[in-house]
């Protein structure tokens, strides 16, 4: 798209919720990117470093700078052949409902990021790896795939430029561990979807053995406007050093819950005071998880705090996928901690002891507080559990993330677990 | 036997990885479309077809929520547990379906109409709570209007 607005990738969107397709993506200016790099204006490694400077960090959850991935893909005519690039739309963190809008919307806008990021690591193949349950962004992508095919914009010898890629929607059978980068490829290749042990990194030994890069969807749809108006203007949409604008949101009893893009930096308070609007009238607010279940629990005092990477960095909690949930007081929050430990102690893939088994053995805890039977030294044992899933001690980060509710929880609402267990019931029921 | 219907959608899928094995997911999938469900005999079949194990097949098979190892009914109802559709009501909303359905996570009734099985975060916490009935998605639930939404499948 050409036009410089503060917010790309939604400013284009319906309001009746139907999708962009191509000709009313090319009438917006859809499509100009990839000409810009295929007609020989930009070299692959030109395309990797303007991405780079315009400090486009992975919106998946890690904020990894994408620039630097692409950069660790081996190029020309010695590298190893073919190469792969994943778009990873398997969103399953819990409340996280943000690429599913991008690709039920602008299906096109991922598709022409894939091509261009294809061409920076000079990608033949490429899959877009989507949860199955997404069923209407899975019926809008294979459209515009067909769409973008017959437009010529995938294949061999795109628009005559002599680069080429094909892209394929796989559909998974379903399991959060998928969205870990390695799980997914294990996925891809058709096996049950337990991550890898690194290094080596995909760039250099991914899918079947061969460069890969997996990105994040909203990371990928921010790349065509990076082309079209430059890493400066990019750099310039964010409010703080982390670039670009962000797709924020809010669940859980706020008065509106919903999707906003704004910009990189954008507060806390901001966010769910003005675009939420505030909790739900006669509920206070306690906490919040700032982006997805495997983030720390952030409270009143943290509200002021810019939501980028960095600064939710240094409170010790992380941005995440930028989707928060919101807790408020008339929900226990020893409750919500058994439902986010139960989720991942579910979802662990079996391999890493301190995860299948630390997993299931704190979600027990937490049950039994939760049923009026919890004893005296229950916390400790919490604690030193959500330790031994720091990183480091697993393959992937699945326990990390779920140490992340646990151990905030205990710092900053531990006066109610503690009311669980000398009352001998939970108060909330 | 795999039909050769099951058969062309399976080939169809493989031509696009380097390796027979990677359709496995795939294969599940589309036995199971055709079939409802996974039973002993299709995974058989399957890993016949790909040149794989039954263990292996089934190991594959057994890690993913979305097929189905047993048989499910008409319709699957799956229900989000996750934390936003927990925070709005999914105690509520699950006890609801087993009064309605007289079955809980995991069953299905007697007439073979409904399943009823959890899912994880259907990525809908703006609606929440929220279910999926087969493919589609129904979003800001309460008891009256799953009672509608139900009707709609026979």
């Amino acid at each position: 798209m050409t036009t410089t607005t503060e917010r790309p990738l939604t400013e284009n969107m319906r309001p009746d919720g139907s999708f962009l397709d191509v000709r009313a993506y090319e009438q917006a200016g859809g499509y100009q990117a990839i000409r810009k790099v295929l007609s020989g204006g930009m070299t692959p490694k030109a395309v990797t470093d303007e991405v780079k400077d315009a400090n486009l960090r992975g919106r998946g959850g890690a904020g990894f700078p994408t620039g630097l991935k692409w950069s660790f893909v081996p190029l020309g005519k010695d590298a190893p052949n073919p190469t792969y690039l994943v778009a990873n739309a398997d969103e399953m963190e819990p409340g996280t409902f943000k690429d599913r809008l991008l690709l039920e919307r602008n299906p096109h806008q991922l598709i022409e990021g894939m091509i261009v990021a294809g061409y920076a690591i000079e990608a033949d193949i490429a899959f877009i790896f989507m949860r199955g349950e997404y069923t209407l962004a899975a019926e809008r992508i294979e459209r515009a795939i067909a769409e973008a095919y017959e437009r010529h914009y995938l294949g061999r010898d795109i628009l005559n430029s002599g680069y080429g890629l094909e892209l394929y929607l796989h559909l998974s059978g379903g399991r959060y561990i998928c969205g870990d980068e390695t799980g997914l490829l294990n996925a891809l290749e058709g096996k049950r979807a337990n991550p890898r042990s690194k290094p080596p990194f995909p760039p250099v030994v991914g899918l079947f053995g061969k460069p890969t890069v997996v990105n994040n969807v909203e990371t990928l749809s921010c790349v065509p406007h990076i082309i079209n108006n430059g890493a400066a203007w990019f750099r310039g949409l964010g409010r703080t050093k982390d670039a670009g604008t962000k797709l924020f949101g809010a669940s859980g009893k706020v008065k509106r819950p919903g999707l906003w893009e704004l910009p990189m930096g954008t507060t806390v308070r901001e966010i769910l005071e003005e675009h939420a609007g505030g909790m739900r009238d006669g509920l206070k607010f306690r906490g919040l998880l700032p982006g997805g279940a495997s983030t720390d629990f952030i409270v009143e005092e943290h509200l002021d705090t810019p939501m980028d990477f960095t600064s939710l960095d240094k409170l010790g909690s992380r941005m995440g996928t930028g989707t928060m949930i919101v807790l408020d007081d008339q929900t226990c929050p020893v409750g919500m901690t058994w439902n986010l430990t139960h989720f991942f102690a579910q979802e662990s893939c079996g391999f890493c002891t301190p995860c299948w088994s630390g997993l299931g053995w704190a979600e027990r805890i937490l049950k039994s507080m939760e049923e009026g039977r919890g004893e005296s030294g229950d916390l400790d044992k919490l604690a030193s559990l959500a330790k031994m899933w720091n990183p480091g001690n697993t393959f992937c980060a699945l326990a990390p993330g779920a140490a992340e509710p646990v151990q905030s929880a205990l710092k900053y609402f531990r006066a109610d677990f503690e009311r669980h267990i000398s009352e001998r019931r939970c108060p909330w029921r | 036997m795999l039909t050769s219907d099951e058969i062309n959608e399976i080939e169809a899928e493989a031509a696009r990885y380097p390796k027979r094995e990677a359709v496995c997911i795939d294969a599940l999938k589309i036995v199971q479309r055709h079939r409802g469900w996974v039973s002993d005999e299709s995974v058989r079949e399957i890993a016949g077809h790909l040149g794989m194990s039954t263990t292996d097949v089934d190991s594959v098979a057994t890690f993913y929520n979305l097929i189905f190892r047993k048989p499910v009914g008409r319709h699957v109802i799956m229900i989000c547990d996750s934390v936003s559709c927990w925070i709005t009501g999914y105690d509520r909303m699950r006890k609801h379906l087993h009064e309605r359905l007289g079955i809980e996570l995991g069953e299905t009734t007697p007439d073979k109409r409904f399943t009823l099985l959890p899912i994880v975060c259907l990525g809908c916490c703006d609606h929440a709570p929220a279910m999926m009935v087969d493919s589609d998605l129904h979003g800001d639930l309460d008891a009256q209007k799953i009672d509608t939404e139900l009707e709609k499948y026979k």
